[in-house]
């Protein structure tokens, strides 16, 4: 049974997607999401949300009543065009290396003043509530970036440091399941149940994932960020909470954008 | 045994310290805490629910299964992380191998347990399905691990097979050193009765696993 009576309506999308999942047994891991990306054609949820994060980008917003326009993301302050396929990178600023969302928190938190902590908390919405702003900003700023070139930068020692920390960490093993993100991640061809898992420890592996976050994801009825992916896996490792924007969450995505050099963004994306 | 692991961990140790202070680290700032892998590891993450930040403190064995290539350690050090895990396992003291399939199949089914995202009192599962096949029926089985189907039929059931087998479960590393199985007897999470069970699916031929 293929669920033909789920139409684009963004509400929805999850449940069909859940339905179309639970269709029946698949010949092939990929079918469902395969199947469900032809019935939208070129139709994604998630242009709602960046529809969403331009209004948040342009309008002024916080105590400082100011709009987003000023924020720099690397390549100048405003300019967004690629931006996202350029991060994460070393900001003088803050003297730091800092992924995009982090950036944003940063240019939210100095530019509009609103409040850090307020902002992270909320960085990821729960299931059944509308996008944060955050993801909605994230989703906006990697639209910007579609067909851009991933060319996350390895000038500045601090953000060949960034690759070198984030290349170890890939591999930690750690927590009572002994797991690391090599442990699912480590070769190709491998999945959990009927999940196909890319092995980011090669170019072609990162390159897939890199390129395609932020994801609508089917499964949620959400747009997912990147440093959601990553507290995901981190969850399901058995390990604590990967705290949002920290060092280690943003030398994971160095490793990983470094790896994913030379592919085509390609975000946001439809996930299952 | 122990001593080619200690010495080991000692030269990784020192290779490592060297290495980093020929890093002149970056003036101030996020860069000055990165200095130390351990305080950033601490720093980017939070104690939540069941998952407390001692979970990010790595054993031995951790720290050496941590590379890249672990199947490059030398042989000596390999064969001692398999002799400390082998030593690790507890049998069954009643000689009582195999308990209940169907609930080893629950238990198969079944991947939460120790998330923070799980409550602490719900039975835990194995997860099996995320990385074996076992069922014949089961569609729905990862491929990290090896096939399962038909596992008495493949390796019979002597004690030497149900000692092994029971061995695996407990504790992987007592055979392949740096396995990507959690230890389930080991680590605690799988009791020694949830274990029976699961060699139950393993082994008794009304198993799914084995029709």
């Amino acid at each position: 049974m293929k669920p033909r009576f789920c139409t684009l309506s963004a509400s929805r999308i999850g449940l069909c997607a859940a339905l179309a999942l639970a269709a029946g047994p698949p010949a092939r891991a990929e079918d469902p999401l395969s199947e469900y990306r032809r019935m939208l054609g070129d139709d994604n949820p998630a242009e709602l949300t960046v529809a969403r994060g331009q209004e948040l980008w342009r309008t002024p917003r916080g105590p400082k009543n100011a709009s987003l326009a000023a924020c720099d993301l690397g390549l100048g302050p405003g300019v967004l065009r690629g931006a996202y396929a350029q991060l994460p990178r070393y900001f003088a600023d803050t003297d730091s290396v800092m992924d995009l969302e982090s950036r944003l928190v940063h240019c939210m938190a100095t530019i509009q003043g609103l409040d850090r902590d307020a902002v992270t908390a909320a960085a990821f919405s729960k299931a059944g509530e509308p996008q944060s702003d955050l993801e909605a900003l994230a989703a906006y700023v990697a639209e910007q970036s579609r067909g851009a070139t991933i060319q996350v930068p390895q000038q500045r020692q601090q953000e060949i440091d960034s690759y070198t920390r984030g290349r170890a960490l890939f591999y930690r093993r750690a927590g009572p399941y002994d797991f690391s993100c090599a442990t699912c991640h480590g070769a190709d061809g491998l999945r959990i149940r009927l999940q196909e898992l890319p092995d980011l420890t090669r170019p072609e592996g990162a390159r897939s994932a890199f390129a395609h976050w932020p994801a609508y994801r089917l499964s949620q009825g959400a747009v997912r960020t990147m440093q959601w992916r990553l507290s995901d896996c981190v969850r399901q490792e058995r390990l604590p909470e990967l705290v949002f924007g920290s060092p280690v969450s943003v030398d994971l995505i160095t490793y990983l954008g470094v790896l994913a050099a030379g592919a085509t963004m390609d975000a946001p994306s439809l996930r299952r | 045994m122990r001593s080619a692991i200690v010495v080991w961990v000692a030269l990784a140790l020192a290779g490592c310290g060297a290495a980093r202070k020929d890093d002149a680290p970056g003036p101030g700032g996020r860069d000055a805490a990165h200095a130390d892998p351990a305080q950033e590891i601490r720093a980017s993450f939070r104690a939540r629910g069941q998952a407390g930040l001692d979970r990010l403190q790595q054993s031995e064995m951790q720290q050496l299964c941590s590379r890249e290539r672990p199947e490059q350690l030398p042989a000596d050090v390999r064969h001692a992380l398999q002799a400390e895990a082998l030593a690790s396992v507890r049998y069954p003291e009643d000689g009582r191998w195999l308990g209940d399939w169907q609930r080893g199949e629950k238990i198969a089914q079944t991947a939460t347990g120790l998330q923070y995202s799980d409550p602490p009192e719900a039975p835990r599962g194995g997860g099996c399905y995320g990385c074996h096949r076992l069922s014949g029926t089961e569609v729905a089985y990862g491929t990290l691990g090896p096939s399962l189907y038909r596992y008495l039929e493949r390796n019979g059931r002597s004690a030497d097979e149900l000692q092994r087998t029971w061995g695996r479960i407990w504790n992987a590393h007592a055979y392949n050193a740096c396995s990507v199985m959690p230890r389930f007897g080991d680590a605690g999470i799988l009791t020694a009765e949830q274990i029976r069970d699961v060699m139950a699916l393993l082994f008794d031929p009304a198993s799914p696993v084995n029709r």
